[in-house]
């Protein structure tokens, strides 16, 4: 029996949601807790969660979260005596792990042994065929030889997957459908898979079409207790990345989750595992299911879990690295339905991909039922050298459709103003049809690609309506001298609407001609888009919003003006971002029209650029000599050169145009 | 403060016919702004767009601060005179905020025969250029013009050279002055840019000098072209005429804006102090505030109580010279003094006005007279009781008076009640006038009738018939043709005011004036003329 160590200050080598998360708990439990940040967090919300914060310097994750040694070092500065590395990052680690234990600090995990034995997707495979799991068939990939290859293909059937040995994340992973494509594939996968995780090694695994993403919740402590905190479903995802996650699963009965759950904690005791951990399955359609991987870490879908369960995760893992026994047999009766989303800065509808950039307002609701997990807070940044994951949200309910509909109306009220999100699609994913049938399988959003770019809930002239009727009623109150008149007043009758363009986030930039009554209170907006006329009413006109009457229904709509101009709209159903295009943009140098002259008569003494050559601001274009001095020209903004008027040793008169430039977009 | 309580019977009979009277009068005013808006016409515009240009009225609006309103004034100069003038004679002048700073802008509209400047159009500059000296307004011109409109030179050539000294005064004034040039300004057209103490000229467009090439030719057997000549790049570069080189037209606006926002200046007036809250009753029921048959008449706080903030007034010696209203109100939040004709003056008004305008002045606050005036009172008993020297009286305060005034003529304005009362001739800052307005000597039948009596008298006197066919005769032509001269339109078209407007806008207009006359510093008089006791 080993002893217990108390956990007195605890380092959470990880950013974002996961530290927070774990920080909320170590501070409830009388635990002092240390940060650590790379020099884009230094002032995350995780840092100003903690009690102390240690820099680890650099900006992407290799100098910084992922360098052991740095974290090693700030652990001892701090006097921490305990390390929990979150999820991703070093949580998977087993070099870390050991690195802890040898500078003496309780890593909350489990063992490196542990951690190794199911890093490796091959030998994982063979410890659970070990213990009874059952798995899908599989080949290991060896030598360069594409006969061999194609026979190993031929045992595993297609279709199938090449996954990376040593991967997770769906990186390396390709899926084959037949022998043709099986070589290019193993090839790619190898690459990918040398490039990501420094080993190039790939098996064939049995690829099963329909399938759910179904996997246990495990825990053991260093007692020999094991115990499994029933199942997650997480089917729903993008490119073999987890979108939304639920418990329990709709498919798995309480038989099927006996024998899963059985199955898991056999895995356990056989590796003597100690801490959370995540037992991964496919389902199939006839309740059949097979082992993928183990996730030897606290998994980000962990929320749903304690929802269910009414247990903390987190407290559990600190108790069970502290060296204390689990206290549970059994898991406690599961009480209704739990499902959580990740909210994301990112482009659905554009392959997803990612968006960083400036966070200006980042707010959410204070639903019962409802959690928001967010690692981010406005004004911010979300950082391009990390995952842009936001927040994740979870809703509790008696069932499963009382906790979508409680999520959906959560993710409406949640205002992001910055990034493109997910917001609108997983609002949408939560009220479709199917989803809340249950028929969740892991092609889910490619079978149901309109949830890329939903409708929106509302008609978006409703908010293009309030952006410029609010923007128009800020400028009016803003004008010192002539407020009193009403917006865009004219003498004459019949004089032209107000016009400006507006560029939706995201969107095409449009024209609009608007006509407003007044610029407060109760008035009339007619916007004029694309040839299109609209009659807004509106309501309580004001410098943060204001409600707009379309078809005789009133929306209420909060409109928000951040520092880079951006309009934000929400309305209690939906958000839209807009940008009001400048009416006088600024081309830069005006004097860069034609290209530099001559300052003084002198003679060229060399000649830096031909026509066609692109340059920029600043750049040297001639040198003429005059008075013993040399004389550059240079270009007053970027451009290309037009024309070259002047040769080397040509004496020129002061004026004289030296080099002609196109200047502006279109150069 | 006391609260005008109206009286107006919005769902009598008189109501309906005066407000069905005004809106017919509008009719033509639509009509008017249709053609000042089609400018050109299609082609010139058509082709003026293809160009890569704007119109003059696109760029005074991309010139004024977003959303910002635009005191148009004499929109209608020329209009009298269909044969040679165009509706707002190819310039469009006004007041609005640039960069929060109101300023005069001035721009041609190079669509109407090259924007040239025609006889209406001098007059019009001029009257912008007055008001900018007297009202401390920065002057931002928007250039495009061929000089003047040759044919009429005559009518020009002389007038039109005061445009060049009245911005020299200005700038010697300290009163700041812009030059944005979107194409050709040559001749005498060179001195607007030659004159402003910023240029801004847009490349490749203004060509800018003296002779064009032909004349040049002529004079001196050069030969040369608009861009060697008087190109932005040549007056950017080497003439130093041009402070700035614009990319474009807008970049061109933009630099003006940000040269007014530079300027850093601040009005001299004092700023508003009073709440600013809307009247009590709506603007809409000014429509029927002025009386379609001229005859009749109407009660003129109805006006005020649909154009003071709140319907705020507090009367001064309402029970004394009752036919001229006078108090104290404001608006957008800025004191004004009132005097408001109720019928026709009396001695006992007259003194009564002559006291309340010294009152403001020692006070230093603005005055705002509202006019629906046929006259003193005439017969042997006004004369006997002095109206001619109550009347000078008046006259007299409203001649020294150094507070702006601003006039808004609603109805009649006939005769010396049109000096009393601040007309044009006495120099307001503003004169706006509703359609319903008729300004002469007198009235059409009043004027043909008394030229009946006298041409009776002579033809008695002399022994001679009097032909009553003939007389009947005269006299409808007579009335016609007063008629035709004292319509709002003629008046407008021959810049006896600032603009004829809406009655519904009266409000936003009077608030735009009154603010504009606050760039200049805001100081009453002691000094007057003995005044004839």
């Amino acid at each position: 029996m080993s002893p217990v160590t108390a956990i007195r200050t605890l380092l959470v080598a990880n950013r974002g949601e996961i530290a927070r998360r774990v920080f909320r708990t170590a501070s409830a439990m009388g635990i002092r807790t240390v940060a650590v940040h790379s020099d884009p967090d230094a002032h995350a919300p995780h840092v100003l969660d903690a009690d102390r914060a240690v820099s680890l310097g650099g900006s992407t994750p290799a100098e910084s979260y992922l360098d052991a040694a740095k974290i090693l070092d700030a652990a001892r500065r701090a006097g921490a005596d305990a390390v929990h590395p979150g999820y991703g990052f070093l949580a998977e680690n087993a070099g870390f792990a050991a690195a802890c234990a040898a500078a003496g600090l309780v890593f909350v995990g489990p063992s490196p042994e542990s951690i190794a034995a199911m890093g490796r997707k091959d030998r994982a495979k063979e410890i659970a065929r070990k213990a009874g799991v059952p798995v899908l068939p599989d080949a290991p990939v060896t030598g360069d030889d594409p006969d061999g290859w194609a026979v190993a293909g031929a045992d595993v059937g297609f279709p199938l997957l090449v996954k990376a040995t040593a991967g997770g994340g769906g990186k390396g992973m390709r899926l084959v459908t037949g022998p043709d494509g099986l070589a290019e594939a193993i090839t790619g996968a190898r690459r990918e898979a040398a490039g990501a995780f420094g080993d190039a090694a790939v098996f064939l695994e049995r690829h099963l079409g329909f399938a759910r993403h179904v996997e246990v919740q495990v825990f053991g402590d260093v007692h020999g207790g094991a115990v499994h905190l029933g199942e997650r479903e997480c089917s729903v995802q993008r490119r073999h990345q987890k979108v939304l996650e639920e418990s329990p699963s709709p498919a798995v009965t309480p038989e099927l989750r006996e024998r899963m759950g059985a199955t898991a904690v056999a895995l356990v005791r056989e590796l003597g595992y100690v801490g959370a951990g995540t037992v991964e399955f496919l389902l199939d359609e006839d309740g059949d299911f097979f082992f993928l991987e183990m996730n030897t870490r606290l998994q980000v879908e962990h929320p749903v879990t304690e929802e269910v369960y009414g247990l903390d995760l987190v407290r559990m893992q600190l108790r069970v690295a502290a060296g204390e026994p689990l206290g549970l047999d059994r898991a406690p009766e599961p009480r209704g339905h739990a499902i959580e989303v990740r909210l994301y800065a990112e482009d659905p509808a554009n392959g997803y991909l990612p968006a960083p950039g400036p966070l200006h307002h980042y707010a959410h609701p204070t639903h019962p039922g409802v959690r928001f997990e967010d690692g981010v807070a406005a004004p911010g940044e979300v950082s391009p050298f990390y995952d842009p994951m936001l927040a994740k949200v979870v809703a509790h309910a008696p069932t499963r459709a009382e906790a979508a509909a409680m999520l959906a109306g959560a993710l409406d009220a949640t205002e992001v103003h910055g990034p493109v999100t997910n917001r609108a699609m997983l609002a949408a994913l939560l009220r479709d049809p199917d989803f809340l049938a249950g028929e969740t399988r892991t092609d889910f959003l490619d079978r149901h690609p309109v949830l890329l770019a939903p409708p929106p809930p509302t008609p978006e002239v409703v908010h293009l309506g309030a952006a410029v009727a609010v923007t128009a009623a800020r400028r009016r109150a803003a004008d010192p001298v002539t407020s009193l008149a009403p917006p865009g007043f004219r003498l004459l009758p019949g004089s032209a609407p107000a016009t400006a363009r507006w560029t939706p986030i995201g969107g095409e930039p449009a024209d609009v001609g608007y006509r407003l009554g007044a610029a407060f209170g109760d008035t009339a907006l007619t916007v004029t888009v694309g040839g299109t006329t609209t009659e807004l009413g509106l309501r309580d006109l004001g410098p943060d919003g204001v409600r707009v009457v379309h078809d005789g229904v009133a929306v209420p709509c909060i409109v928000r003006v951040h520092p880079d101009g951006s309009v934000w709209v929400n309305d209690p159903a939906a958000q839209s971002g807009w940008r009001p295009e400048p009416r006088l943009p600024d081309p830069e140098l005006s004097a860069a029209a034609a290209g530099p002259v001559a300052e003084v008569p002198g003679t060229v003494a060399a000649v830096l650029v031909a026509a066609g050559d692109q340059v920029t601001a600043g750049q040297k274009l001639v040198v003429l000599e005059a008075m013993k001095m040399e004389h550059p020209a240079t270009a007053a903004a970027d451009g290309v050169v037009a024309a070259v008027h002047v040769e080397p040793g040509q004496y020129v008169e002061a004026h004289t145009v030296l080099v002609t430039l196109t200047t502006g977009p279109t150069a | 403060m006391a609260v005008l309580r109206s009286r107006l019977d919005t769902a009598s009979a008189e109501y309906a016919a005066d407000r069905e009277a005004m809106l017919g009068a509008l009719e033509p005013l639509a009509a008017l702004a249709a053609t000042v808006h089609a400018a050109g016409g299609e082609r010139p515009v058509a082709r003026h767009r293809q160009r890569g240009k704007l119109l003059a009225r696109e760029r005074v609006d991309l010139l004024l601060d977003e959303d910002a309103p635009f005191l148009e004034l004499s929109a209608f100069a020329g209009a009298h005179d269909p044969e040679t003038e165009q509706p707002g004679a190819r310039v469009i002048t006004g007041i609005g905020p640039v960069s929060g700073v109101e300023c005069m802008v001035v721009a041609n509209e190079a669509t109407v025969k090259g924007g040239s400047v025609s006889p209406a159009g001098v007059a019009k500059q001029l009257r912008a250029l007055e008001i900018a000296e007297r009202n401390r307004l920065p002057v931002v011109s928007l250039v495009e013009s061929g000089g003047a409109d040759l044919p009429r030179q005559a009518d020009i050539f002389v007038p039109g050279g005061r445009t060049f000294r009245d911005l020299s005064r200005l700038s010697a004034q300290g009163i700041p002055t812009i030059a944005l040039v979107f194409g050709s300004s040559t001749a005498g057209g060179a001195y607007v840019p030659g004159m402003s103490e910023h240029t801004v000229f847009v490349a490749g467009a203004a060509s800018v000098y003296l002779g064009g090439p032909p004349l040049v030719k002529m004079a001196t057997g050069e030969d040369t072209d608009d861009e060697t000549l008087g190109g932005a790049d040549m007056h950017a570069r080497v003439s130093g005429l041009a402070d700035h080189l614009a990319v474009d037209e807008r970049d061109a606006i933009r630099i003006g804006r940000q040269i007014v926002a530079d300027l850093g200046w601040r009005k001299a007036g004092p700023p508003p102090a009073l709440p600013a809250d809307e009247p009590r009753y709506p603007a809409e029921e000014l429509l029927g505030c002025a009386a379609a048959d001229p005859k009749r008449a109407v009660e003129v706080r109805e006006v005020l109580a649909r154009v003071l903030d709140g319907s705020r007034f507090d009367e001064f010696k309402p029970l004394y010279g009752t036919t001229l209203v006078t108090g104290w109100g404001s608006i957008g939040g800025r004191p004004v003094g009132v005097l408001a004709n109720n019928g026709i003056l009396f001695s006992e008004e007259s003194n009564k006005g002559a006291h309340f305008i010294q009152l403001a002045n020692a006070r230093d606050t603005p005055l705002l007279f509202v006019q629906n005036i046929t006259g003193f009172m005439v017969g042997t008993a006004a004369e006997r009781g002095g109206i001619i020297k109550d009347g000078a009286k008046l006259i007299n305060a409203v001649s020294n008076s150094s507070v702006p005034h601003l006039t808004l003529m609603v109805g009649a304005s006939y005769g010396a009640g049109n000096y009393g009362m601040s007309g044009r001739a006495y120099d307001p800052r503003f004169v706006f006038t509703w359609p319903s307005h008729r300004i002469a000597v007198m009235g059409g039948p009043q004027l043909a009738g008394v030229m009946s009596i006298v041409q009776r008298g002579a033809a008695q006197r002399a022994g001679r018939p009097y032909d009553d066919a003939t007389d009947a005769q005269v006299r409808a032509m007579t009335e016609a043709m007063i008629d035709a001269q004292s319509g709002a339109l003629y008046a407008t078209g021959r810049g006896w005011d600032d603009g004829v407007i809406d009655p519904r806008h009266t409000r936003t207009v009077l608030a735009l004036a009154l603010s504009a006359v606050h760039s200049a510093p805001v100081r009453g008089t002691t000094s007057y003329a003995p005044f004839r006791m």
